[in-house]
């Protein structure tokens, strides 16, 4: 071999072995969500979209020259699970930043180890206790109960509708929005007459109708994910209920609409702006973000994107953008999200604050309403 | 309270009781020809709704068609369950037994997630829905479906239990089995038969509730396990007293829903089926059965 | 089913060492294992096979079928998790009084519901499962309903707080072993074997002077009693509990620990544990498969090792090495 050569086969070596251990090393993110079991209508849109992201930001070069990579577990809804899992990312995997889990249970059961293990994790579920009060390495993405609740009693303040019934699914959504429902309604001077349950495999809810039906009710409240609200607008139906109906962000997605046909006609229900995405004024900052992932989800998996796979969205982009601003590491991505202002995603306008993780605004959610089997924004 | 109140709760209650009430007897006739307890009866019902909904949308039958199809297809799955997994257990100790057939329950589960996805699906009801005025209360025309085709079934089965010779074989199985191989009867094929006639009954009930309830993969576990409460209220007779039973679990969940607490009717029905159990465990209706050492 | 009563000191002197072999494994771990994830999966293969033992001391011992021992489980973390927040008790003065406490409720339950035989026997346990299950559910004032109780604290020893997962592995390992040796011990005992005698025929062990009725209680409480230790050092390892944990799937799933194991083996319900435990980290990477697999895997094990992996994995390798005479470990 000419000595000559030999360096320039050695910088080339160099720079090959240099550029494997770059390609090599992708800047971990990782995920948990209840892609099987009872919450799998959040866990799977959420996976997919998560996956969806991750691969069109490799695809358009990664993120400052760096690939993405997606470690996803499911949880299958299970609490134990999620804190294994969180456990293994943290301590094998060695991701920077963890997105999910995807139900409020399993938040609450992997805060402690995340808060231990310094690592940032973005939480896709709603409730309000996540960042309530504010933990140093627990952020979310899914818009508040409070604030659903909240555009639901405006508007029934506005329109005098003062007497409620509230109907709420007996696990953790359900309780969390029965809470919000009842602490929230002296605020609005709105009276609960009846306060009722049932359980998420119920296959019939004409009793708890009934019930209210019987009492001076102005409106009802149903809180709930698929299939239970749809069981229960096709119940009221039936019974001839003519009090307006009114569900929660759990069933804003065409399968609910689906799942009811007509006796969803003029429900309302507060919901993130992903299914009237292209009523919005071209005004709207979300829009343009809201219209890509509409676009990109349908590209991905021929299925309609809902605000499920939305809170994904928002968290992998978030990470994105923390990593896009120079932070590689758990603890200045952590400061980099606690810095995010202004970040227009599918879920509203975040602005994180040391004081604020939650990081929305009542302008996350409007109020809709099925007309002909479509989704209307109510004014 | 008022009397139309009442009046809903009980044809609620009824509606759903009868739904039980099938599953219920599935249980029992398996129970009765073979000792059986069978988990996975619940999958039958399961089974039964996705595939008449994948009948009416995927092959774009008529409804009269894809319900024969759908049950048709569900007693296949029964027996293959019989012949795959009961009848190869060497050691079919009751233990063994309700593991077998948990795992045969979280295996069809599995096997209809990856068919039909997590989502649930809609069944269209068979003939519209417009309610039904009855009093100061309201039903569709799906429940007088269930009613009805509950009926026929118990009528079908009380012919074939006691007026054909199979029916006979079985009950004397259930009486004593082997006495019943004894005189020249096939066990084995009245276990076969007893798989068949309940996957079959599991499956209407999956039919004619999904209308109402809507489908999906895992709806099998909940009305699985209340279908073992009926059969137990009724003290696993396959006729009757089941559905009785049956009806008195529905109605009384529906009362306990609207009465005392919408949150804890469940617990209701499990309160009074301990009852049942510590008090009567022949079942309400059975006659008390000394226990042979 | 029961196994041939040892007598003879060789006997006592293998089953010691068998233990203490056992014991000294399980202390070494965490040097193999290094502290990673694994750590972790094993504090829960821990609790796991605690609740499998109590729930064998029952099913494999006594031969009475319970399909509600989540609730017992669910009950001693709730009630440990409650006193320690709410009240702000000591832990380690909770974990005993949650004890006492659903031993007490167990012995009171136990009359009634341990009259009934077989498959009623095994509905009206799960019937009480459910009932736990929706106790935990609605009772939302004390146990923060649906959406559980956080905030329970780790237990502390000496200054030290057992808040990693190697320490806590070795508390609850400690708790485990602890366990493992009182039944070992009460199986080999006279107790133990009144209780096989139930199993094999109550009648005949009512001849022979055995209170059946009263040592199948007496037995039922205990089980609930140490499902209910795990319970309170589950929620004290977790911090947080949630009425999922405690549903029917995991009645379920601890019955299948036992059964997997061996029925009426102490190191069954290890293995048992153990497989059940590990199975979704094997199975990790057939994403929606897997509860296909497992429900499959179920159904094999019992069609051809019906009497458990204790006593299917010797048969397996005598079969393997083609000729008689494997060691007969169990």
């Amino acid at each position: 071999m000419n000595f000559k050569v030999m360096p320039f086969v050695m910088a080339a070596v160099t720079l090959l072995f240099s550029a494997n251990v770059f390609a090599a090393a992708p800047i971990r993110i990782g995920a948990l969500f209840a892609v099987t079991g009872p919450a799998a209508f959040l866990g799977e849109p959420e996976r997919n979209t998560a996956k969806m992201v991750v691969d069109e930001i490799n695809r358009a070069g990664g993120v400052r020259g760096q690939k993405l990579e997606l470690i996803v577990y499911d949880t299958s809804g299970d609490a134990t699970k999620a804190v294994q899992l969180a456990t293994k990312l943290i301590k094998d995997d060695k991701v920077v930043a963890i997105i999910g889990p995807s139900t409020t249970g399993e938040t609450m059961a992997v805060i402690p180890v995340v808060e231990r293990g310094h690592v940032p994790l973005i939480s896709c579920s709603a409730g309000s206790k996540i960042t309530d009060p504010v933990k140093r390495w627990v952020f979310k993405t899914a818009q508040n109960d409070s604030l659903a609740v909240g555009r639901i009693y405006e508007y029934l303040q506005k329109t005098k509708q003062t007497n409620v019934s509230i109907l709420t699914v007996s696990d953790g959504f359900g309780a969390s929005g029965r809470e919000q429902l009842k602490s929230q309604a002296a605020r609005y001077g709105i009276t609960i007459v009846s306060d009722d349950t049932y359980g998420p495999k119920d296959t019939d809810m004409t009793a708890q109708l009934t019930k209210m039906r019987g009492s001076r009710t102005q409106a009802i409240i149903c809180w709930g994910t698929n299939p239970g609200p749809a069981v229960i607008a096709k119940n009221a139906q039936q019974l001839g209920i003519k009090t307006p109906l009114f569900m929660s962000h759990g069933v804003s997605s065409k399968k609910f609409i689906e799942l009811a046909g007509d006796a969803a006609e003029g429900i309302r229900l507060p919901s993130g702006k992903v299914v009237v995405a292209d009523m919005l004024p071209a005004s709207d900052k979300q829009k343009k973000s809201l219209m890509a992932f509409v676009r990109d989800y349908k590209k991905h998996y021929n299925a309609e994107g809902d605000h499920f796979g939305g809170h994904a969205w928002d968290a992998v982009m978030l990470v994105r953008n923390a990593i896009n601003n120079g932070a590689f590491t758990a603890a200045a991505i952590r400061d980099q999200l606690e810095s995010t202002r202004g970040f227009a995603g599918i879920g509203g306008n975040f602005n994180y604050s040391p004081q604020d993780h939650a990081g929305l605004g009542k302008d996350a959610f409007v109020l809709v309403e099925v007309k002909n089997k479509d989704w209307m924004i109510v004014k | 309270m008022q009397f139309d109140q009442i009046l809903q709760y009980t044809l609620s209650g009824l509606s759903t009781g009868a739904i039980y009430a099938l599953i219920g007897i599935g249980f029992s006739i398996i129970y009765n020809a073979t000792g059986i307890i069978n988990f996975a009866q619940g999958e039958f019902v399961m089974l039964g709704g996705l595939l008449t909904m994948s009948c009416l949308t995927v092959l774009k039958l008529p409804l009269w068609a894809a319900i024969p199809c759908a049950i048709a297809v569900s007693t296949l799955v029964g027996i293959l369950f019989e012949r795959l997994a009961i009848r190869p257990l060497r050691q079919p100790t009751p233990i063994n037994l309700v593991i077998i057939t948990i795992g045969g329950s979280i295996l069809l589960r599995g096997l209809a997630m990856l068919v039909w996805g997590k989502d649930t699906h809609s069944v269209p009801p068979f003939s519209g829905d417009a309610p039904i005025a009855i009093g100061g209360a309201t039903i569709l025309p799906q429940h007088l479906w269930i009613l009805a085709i509950t009926l026929i079934i118990i009528f079908i089965n009380k012919i074939y239990f006691y007026h054909t010779i199979s029916g006979k074989a079985m009950r004397a199985c259930s009486y004593n089995r082997r006495a019943a191989g004894l005189v020249g009867i096939d066990v084995k094929r009245m276990v076969l038969f007893s798989f068949i006639i309940s996957s079959a009954m599991g499956a209407v009930a999956g039919i004619i509730v999904a209308p109402l309830t809507m489908t999906a993969y895992d709806v099998g576990v909940m009305l699985g396990l209340k279908g073992f409460c009926a059969a137990i209220i009724g003290g696993m007779s396959s006729g009757l007293s089941t559905v009785i039973g049956g009806l008195i679990l529905g109605v009384l969940e529906s009362l306990g829903a609207g009465l005392i607490s919408s949150g804890y009717k469940d617990a209701i029905a499990f309160i009074i089926l301990l009852l049942i159990l510590f008090f009567r465990p022949q079942g309400l209706f059975g006659k008390a059965d000394s226990e042979r050492v | 089913m029961a196994k041939p009563i040892r007598s003879g000191s060789d006997a006592m002197k293998r089953d010691f060492l068998l233990f203490i072999g056992f014991s000294v494994l399980v202390m070494l771990a965490p040097q193999y294992f290094r502290g990673g994830y694994m750590m972790n999966v094993l504090v829960f293969v821990g609790i796991n096979t605690m609740l499998a033992i109590a729930l064998n001391l029952l099913l494999g011992y006594a031969g009475q079928i319970s399909l509600g021992h989540a609730g017992f489980f669910g009950l001693g973390a709730y009630l440990s998790g409650i006193m320690t927040t709410t009240f702000s008790l000591n832990p380690w003065l909770a974990m005993p009084l949650a004890a006492v406490a659903v031993g007490s409720l167990a012995f009171l339950i136990g009359f009634p519901v341990l009259k009934l035989k077989g498959h009623y026997l095994a509905m009206a346990t799960l019937g009480l499962g459910i009932i736990f299950f929706i106790i935990f559910n609605e009772t939302y004032e004390w146990t923060g309903g649906p959406s559980g109780l956080s905030g329970i604290p780790y237990l502390e020893l000496g200054g030290i707080s057992f808040n990693s997962d190697v320490k806590s592995y070795y508390l609850i390992w400690g708790f485990t072993l602890a366990v493992m040796l009182f039944a070992l011990n009460l199986a080999s005992s006279r107790v133990g074997r009144a209780l096989r005698a139930v199993h094999d025929s109550e009648v005949a062990a009512q001849v022979l002077g055995v209170n059946a009725r009263l040592l199948k209680v007496q037995i039922f409480a205990l089980s609930a009693l140490l499902s209910s230790i795990a319970g309170s050092l589950y929620a004290h390892t977790m911090t947080f509990i949630s009425p999922t944990s405690f549903g029917f799937n995991f009645s379920i799933e601890l019955l299948t620990m036992v059964v997997i194991g061996g029925l009426g083996s102490i190191y069954g319900s290890f293995l048992g544990a153990a497989l059940l435990t590990l199975l979704p980290e094997i199975l990790r990477g057939a994403n929606d498969y897997d509860i296909i697999i497992y429900g499959g895997l179920l159904m094999v094990m019992v069609m051809y090792m019906p009497g458990g992996l204790v006593r299917g994995i010797p048969a397996l390798f005598r079969k393997l090495a083609g000729r008689k005479g494997g060691v007969d470990h169990a």
